[in-house]
């Protein structure tokens, strides 16, 4: 999902970077006040998480390969804005560092993974887990159902963004300048990929490590309780 | 927090498990290189060739110079990690003298 240069045109990177900034001075605000040195090492952690599950491809039926995120989970146990910075961290150490995800398109790779991901994938999490016991069977369901949700939300976005591209942006024959797949490729193709493969993947992470937690290190799934107290 | 630690031993056996995301061949939709994207399309779009090459990026694909690929992706596997909590680590830095204001 991580969208490379090129493929967009640089007036989509230009509104994807406008849509992707209130998010972030939103984040920093909310992260300012939620987050503290305590739990700093955790948002180290799962954005560390989230940088490492991303580079586990997983084959697709046709040829190409998809991978989970960690998001949701990131956004469960800090809270969705501070996702949005942890997971914009792994984002841009992958551009800058490993050419995964471009930097014109970096404003989009973050709208589409470090936005709708984790505030959907939060939104199902608390629609279903309400009410529910923190130890609770449900509470990890949940967390897997926000995570298969939220990455197919993110996944329709990036499809979105590159489905527009050929209908926008090309020359005067026709031919297109960017991204080649409109959204009747691109929709079908991206979908495919996330709601089979990749979208059970971040459902097994994210209801996994919330499993875990609920067994062995309880607090950690607290934190957020502490936080609004 | 001591348990903090043993969550970056469990992220550091994850690092050593990454090559398993070599197996699966081809690149994700929508991110094909100029030359992959020629031959599917038997062209590369003007725009793309124009930004493609943008940036180099020093480790491109998580691959390290003179290393092999799986030696290589779990090496970039713990380069990234080190980068995030460098970073992190800053943002601590930031939030603490907040606090103690």
């Amino acid at each position: 999902m991580h969208i490379p240069d090129g493929y967009l045109s640089p007036e989509t990177c230009g509104v994807m970077y406008a849509a992707s900034a209130p998010f972030w001075y939103m984040a920093v605000r909310k992260v300012k006040r939620e987050l503290t040195s305590r739990t700093v090492p955790l948002l180290s952690i799962f954005s560390a998480f989230s940088f490492t599950i991303m580079m586990f491809n997983a084959p697709v039926p046709g040829g190409t390969t998809a991978h989970a995120v960690g998001g949701t989970l990131m956004a469960i146990v800090l809270g969705p804005w501070a996702a949005t910075i942890g997971v914009s961290i792994a984002l841009m150490i992958q551009a800058l560092f490993f050419g995964d995800g471009g930097i014109l398109a970096f404003g989009a790779n973050v709208f589409n993974m470090a936005v709708i991901l984790p505030f959907v994938g939060y939104w199902v999490y608390k629609l279903i887990s309400r009410g529910s016991d923190q130890d609770s069977r449900r509470r990890w369901i949940a967390a897997a159902i926000g995570g298969y949700v939220g990455i197919n939300a993110a996944a329709l976005a990036a499809a979105i963004e590159l489905g527009l591209q050929p209908i926008l942006f090309h020359t005067a024959n026709g031919t297109p300048l960017y991204c080649p797949y409109s959204l009747s490729k691109a929709v079908p193709a991206m979908m495919l990929a996330h709601l089979t493969v990749a979208g059970f993947a971040e459902a097994a992470v994210t209801g996994g490590v919330v499993a875990f937690l609920q067994k062995a290190m309880p607090y950690v799934l607290d934190l957020r309780k502490e936080v609004s107290a | 927090m001591k348990n903090v630690k043993r969550l970056w031993i469990a992220l550091g056996v994850l690092a050593l498990l990454t090559p398993i995301g070599l197996i699966a061949s081809g690149s994700a939709w929508g991110e094909w290189g100029s030359d992959e994207l020629s031959t599917m399309l038997g062209y590369v779009p003007q725009g793309m060739a124009k930004f493609s090459d943008l940036w180099h990026a020093p480790l491109p694909d998580y691959t390290i110079p003179g290393l092999g690929e799986t030696p290589g992706y779990v090496l970039s596997a713990v380069v990234g990690m080190a980068l995030i909590a460098l970073i992190t680590w800053g943002i601590g830095k930031l939030l603490a003298a907040g606090e103690e204001r």
